[in-house]
């Protein structure tokens, strides 16, 4: 069974007068352990379709379904416990809470899962020091590089064992090495954990490193390639 | 780490906050200082007027507080006194026997106030022998007089001096009498510091022929606060057809307006004062939500329950005032417990001759009645917790991909 599958996804905007068709009837399966990237140019509904397969966006049209659960008649508390318990969010930017160090900020998705303080800690200690940021865990996000801030969301993203994880533009305020650094990380985590990552990109230097490039363009499939490295 | 997180987030901007908590402080000092010396002044005029003359409650013979003769006076019943004795609360009860008479030395007269009273009693509950000048009180049997500082000074008189009184007695009788003067007394209260003489009960009812009678008995309460539940109790418990039971509200309704009016003075400034600090509170409310509607969309987006989420911005403001609370109550602490026992002396001021007129000692000695500070702290808390429903509210109403594409 696939992690995600979607049917006939479609997301229409009203804009005035004007319909936009984001996501335009988007059939997808993705499978456990697959490092996806969905490309295409700003605008081709990317950021759409991550948000429909994340629940924090409802369709207009046909359905989401996560491991197998049909996500769209989720009622708002209901998709926001699934999310908690399913799914890992990685952002462009600003994804920690600026008051809380990055031990607290791994800790606090654990907190909200009910997890005891000792499993807390010790898991997102560990986790930390998976990213490399062993020696940083009492820093404020404020007092990170922007590099070592996207290690700690993915760090964060991982502790709720979810089934995956969506990354929008996770590079994107990245230079060359935090970049390569942090794509080591998670395909690490990858290959290592059988973690399934799905990444939202236009940037050519996580494309190079998918195993799978689903390219979308005015919210319709253009092509789907499966690489080889 | 909810707590953590309401905490430090209150420091993330540090400026802001401190002059929000600053607003908070200063209020609540104010209203503290204001309120405490307001009340104090209240419970001072309390104090003078139902220490002294009134009691807290009374018992007379129906209708006598509307015509003050002793053509309404009472026989001192045991029974009743053992009736109101044995009311629940009631500590004790005071006789008196109250008239008027007119006071001459030969060379000067003047209208005197005159109060047959138990002398202990009166000195134990009524710290009547506080204010002795010169002489001393006289004992359950004395024959003497006992004149207020007023009265002594009007008459020239002093101790062993002797004095006439010339009047009515109950049922029209004569009621003439000579009297030793056995001392001097100051009365708080400057009304009654100017016309009261004060004889022992037993002198009283044989001057006016009023053997065996009182107009009033004064309950002492066990606890004064009780005495509104008290007056139900004795009402009761009595025959309302042939007593009357009153407390200080009712026997002096003018006092209680005048205190009314002037407590809602006081009370319209702090409600403006309130109004402006709340619209300094959701000030800062409103920044702060429109800063981090991008945080708040991450927050619900990983998965953080909305209303968690609006509780640490609720308890954010709570903490955020409960500084500025504790801090204003600090600092109105030492003062309010400074003027309480040192009070504001009016002197001889407008204010103080004012005070005198009516009957007050000049003096604002500020309250510390606890109840002060708990109902304005909770006040304030209450409207800083209510102002932050509106970051209740755009929480709930919250999109996060709406938020998170700002
Ligand atoms: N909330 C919205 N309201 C109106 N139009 C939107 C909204 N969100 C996205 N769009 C439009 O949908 C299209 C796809 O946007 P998006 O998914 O953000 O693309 P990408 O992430 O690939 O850059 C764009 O034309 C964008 O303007
Ligand atoms: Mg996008």
């Amino acid at each position: 069974m696939p992690v995600i599958e979607t049917h006939n996804l479609e997301r229409v905007y009203q804009d005035g007068s004007q319909v936009i068709k984001a996501v335009d009837g988007i059939d997808l399966q993705i499978d456990e352990g697959e490092f996806t990237a969905i490309v295409g140019p700003s605008g081709s509904g990317k950021t759409t379709l991550l948000n429909l397969i994340g629940g924090l966006d409802k369709p207009t049209g046909g359905q989401v379904s996560i491991a197998g659960e049909n996500i769209s008649d989720l009622s708002d508390n209901q998709m926001i416990n699934f999310r908690l318990e399913h799914i890992g969010f990685v952002f462009q930017a600003y994804n920690l809470i600026p008051v809380l160090t990055a031990v607290e900020n791994v800790e606090f998705i654990m907190l909200l899962q009910k997890k005891s303080k000792v499993e807390r800690r010790r898991r997102a200690t560990q986790l930390l020091e998976a990213v490399g940021l062993g020696d940083r865990l009492d820093k404020k996000p404020g007092e990170l590089s922007g590099g070592q801030q996207q290690r700690v969301a993915v760090a964060r993203a991982l502790a709720s064992k979810p089934d995956f994880v969506l990354a929008d533009e996770p590079t994107a305020n990245l230079d060359s090495a935090s970049t390569a650094n942090l794509l080591d990380i998670m395909a690490r985590l990858n290959r290592e954990e059988n973690m399934t990552f799905v990444f939202a990109t236009h940037d050519q230097r996580v494309i190079d490193r998918a195993k799978r490039i689903i390219t979308v363009e005015d919210g319709k499939i253009k092509s789907d390639v499966k690489v080889d490295h | 780490m909810i707590l953590k997180l309401a905490w430090r987030n209150i420091w993330r901007n540090k400026r802001r906050s401190l002059i929000t908590a600053a607003s908070v402080l200063f209020a609540l000092f104010f209203a503290l200082i204001m309120r405490s010396m307001q009340l104090g002044a209240y419970e001072n005029m309390i104090r003078n007027v139902v220490g002294v003359s009134t009691g807290y409650i009374q018992v007379h013979a129906k209708d006598f507080w509307d015509e003050k003769t002793l053509e309404y006076s009472m026989e001192r019943n045991p029974s009743l006194e053992q009736k109101i004795l044995s009311t629940e609360g009631v500590a004790d009860v005071v006789p008196r026997l109250e008239s008027f008479s007119l006071a001459s030395t030969g060379n000067a007269t003047k209208a005197a106030a005159i109060l047959g009273i138990d002398p202990q009693k009166e000195t134990e509950y009524f710290d009547f022998d506080n204010g002795l000048q010169e002489g001393e009180i006289f004992a359950e049997n004395g024959k003497g007089i006992l004149l207020s500082e007023g009265l002594a000074e009007y008459f020239k008189l002093k101790t062993n001096d002797t004095l006439v009184l010339i009047g009515q007695g109950y049922h029209g009788v004569s009621a003439n009498g000579k009297y030793h003067v056995n001392g001097v007394v100051k009365l708080r209260s400057p009304e009654l510091n100017k016309r009261l003489a004060f004889l022992t009960l037993k002198e009283a009812q044989f001057l006016y022929g009023a053997d065996n009678r009182i107009t009033s008995f004064v309950v002492i309460p066990e606890r004064e606060n009780d005495f509104p539940e008290l007056t139900e109790s004795l009402r009761t418990g009595l025959d309302t057809a042939a007593y009357e039971v009153m407390n200080w509200r009712e026997m002096m309704p003018e006092l209680v307006q005048a205190i009314q009016a002037d407590s809602a003075g006081g009370l319209v400034m702090l409600f403006i004062l309130y109004l402006v600090i709340s619209f300094g509170i959701f000030g800062t409310i409103l920044m702060m939500t429109s800063e981090r509607q991008y945080e708040y969309g991450i927050l619900t987006a990983i998965g953080m329950k909305r209303g968690k989420l609006a509780l640490t911005v609720v308890m954010e403001t709570f903490f955020l005032s409960l500084l500025g609370v504790i801090g204003g109550g600090l600092l109105a602490l030492p003062l309010v417990l400074y003027y309480h026992y040192n009070p504001i002396n009016l002197g001889g001021g407008e204010m103080g001759d004012a005070y005198e007129e009516y009957g007050f000692e000049p003096i604002i000695p500020a309250s510390i009645d606890p109840s002060i500070i708990f109902t304005h702290s909770t006040i304030v808390l209450f409207i800083s917790v209510l102002l932050s429903f509106y970051a209740v509210w755009k929480i709930y109403y919250l999109q996060p991909v709406k938020a998170m594409r700002s």
